[in-house]
């Protein structure tokens, strides 16, 4: 979709030119990926009895990686569910009209912000125990994971409140609604509507970062494959290490995908339909949610 | 109090690892990451669909699987990197894809009439890429591109997983002190990060101020 912008409709010498680096792109393509192949190859990792063990039930591999896939995916909805409530609730916050609200809440969400996930988790997992509550790894995974995401998708709602025409806000206060009324029944169903997709897109960096339950020893996914690896090589010897890992790091790439698939239909959805309600809908405000450093990453 | 002074060397090393991990990595990310970007918008197909893929691939992986796969899976294929490099290759290696993303959709933003009117005015391909279009997707560009870099200095904290001392992993090594001491600990590399990252904030957003221009 962008290439067409920087260049003409190729002549027949800029065609010619572009054969030949195509030629050359296919023979660059082909050769990494053969000498990853030949890499893999010569140490037998191709082998499909190797590759099998994934699939097979009585190895109880695939019965293992799918009670871990659970595993993650329950933290993640905990995680998920508690982070979108309290996102919601911090974001209205931060556009209160006190200051003794506003200031508080904006402190939260920039701590949280500016601070690793994983020195949260950490903080949560090694230090709160010295001053009494002990956390389960799920617990401290789980809340974690909660106060990051709440303070990512309060900036998210935040901007996407913020988007809503003025008008709306406006009218709603002339039909003599009150604050409450009027972000609860006019600003926050438009809000929502027009970030689903980036809410979307906001679980795929929730669902990559349940793998750090891995450092702090909670069996989600990737501990779990860990421990098959282990497990294996204690019983049998290196062979099953590449493809273990290989299946789960599909895993998580085949639901990511599917997720950020179905975010990108969502946009497109409201997209067409903010089109079909006439009048003058806004852009989707995309750019003005990447102020912060919720990049996906 | 005594403890956090006893640790304190500690604690600047840690520092000192992270600095020069994300240096490093940032580094790579930025080579690799403009690499990939101009694969995408490049008209030859096999280079595009190879940047899609990479970029694809791990926008949807998690960093701790990629570290799994330089740390753990390399070594399956006879090339083993020690941690420290190993921390290098996995978050710059990641964090490419996010840079090209940025990097691309700064050059998406250009409208599409710059170009038009550059090719009407008779630039060539590399000339109004040069003259018209990339400096306008880099203005774009700044602060995506700063908060990529700022997530991927946080992001270095997950090389803690795989024993590279750097700041996070002085929690759990230093678990043992009593409560004070490890909240000053903890204070501690919050601090660490702080002292990273805002710095970053403050000049991306200096940057952005002086390259802004009204369209």
């Amino acid at each position: 979709m962008s290439t067409p912008i920087l260049f003409d409709l190729p002549g027949p010498k800029a065609k010619a030119r572009i054969r030949i680096g195509t030629v050359i792109g296919v023979l660059v393509v082909l050769g990494l990926l053969a000498i990853v192949l030949l890499r893999l190859d010569g140490n037998g990792q191709l082998d499909p009895a190797r590759w099998a063990i994934l699939f097979d039930p009585n190895s109880g591999v695939p019965q293992a990686l799918g009670e871990a896939l659970v595993r993650t995916l329950q933290v993640a909805v905990v995680a998920m569910v508690a982070a979108t409530v309290l996102g919601v609730l911090l974001a209205v916050g931060r556009l209160s009209d006190h200051r003794w609200v506003r200031v508080p809440i904006t402190t939260v969400i920039e701590f949280f912000r500016a601070i690793p996930l994983l020195v949260v988790i950490f903080a949560l997992y090694f230090v709160l125990p010295a001053f009494g509550p002990d956390l389960s790894a799920f617990a401290a995974l789980a809340l974690g994971l909660t106060l990051y995401n709440m303070a990512v998708l309060a900036e998210i709602f935040r901007a996407g409140i913020l988007s809503v025409d003025k008008g709306q806000r406006e009218a709603a206060f002339a039909l003599g609604m009150r604050k409450t009324q009027v972000m609860t029944q006019v600003l926050l169903p438009q809000a929502t509507r027009r970030m689903l997709p980036v809410l979307i897109a906001q679980i795929v960096v929730l669902l990559k970062d349940t793998s750090l339950g891995f450092i702090i020893g909670y069996f989600e996914l990737l501990r779990q494959a860990r421990s098959l690896v282990e497990f294996l090589n204690f019983n049998f010897g290196n062979i099953y290490t590449l493809q273990i890992y290989v299946g789960a790091g599909l895993l998580y790439i085949l639901i990511n995908v599917l997720i950020s698939q179905l975010a990108k239909l969502v946009e497109k959805r409201t997209r067409s339909s903010a089109r079909a309600a006439g009048a003058a809908a806004p852009a989707l405000p995309t750019a003005t949610v990447s102020t912060g450093n919720n990049s996906g990453l | 109090m005594q403890f956090f002074v006893d640790n304190f060397d500690t604690l600047l090393r840690a520092f000192l690892t992270t600095l020069s991990l994300s240096l490093l990595a940032g580094v790579l990310a930025l080579v690799l990451g403009t690499l990939l970007a101009a694969m995408r918008v490049s008209p030859i197909l096999p280079l595009r669909g190879l940047a899609t893929f990479y970029v694809e691939l791990f926008r949807n992986t998690p960093l701790t699987v990629v570290f799994f796969f330089v740390i753990f899976g390399l070594p399956q294929i006879d090339t083993v990197v020690s941690f420290f490099p190993g921390a290098v290759i996995a978050v710059g290696a990641y964090t490419a894809a996010f840079v090209a993303e940025a990097i691309r959709s700064g050059i998406n933003s250009v409208n599409p009439g710059q170009a038009e009117a550059a090719r009407a005015l008779g630039l060539g391909f590399g000339q109004s890429l040069r003259e018209v279009v990339l400096p306008q997707a880099f203005r774009t560009v700044v602060p995506p591109l700063g908060s990529v870099f700022i997530a991927m200095v946080k992001n270095t904290s997950i090389a803690a997983g795989f024993s590279v001392t750097e700041l996070s992993s002085t929690l759990p090594r230093l678990v043992n002190a009593d409560a004070g001491a490890l909240l000053l600990v903890l204070l501690g590399v919050v601090v660490g990060y702080m002292i990273i990252t805002l710095p970053m904030a403050f000049a991306v957003n200096r940057l952005e101020r002086r390259v802004a221009i009204l369209r």
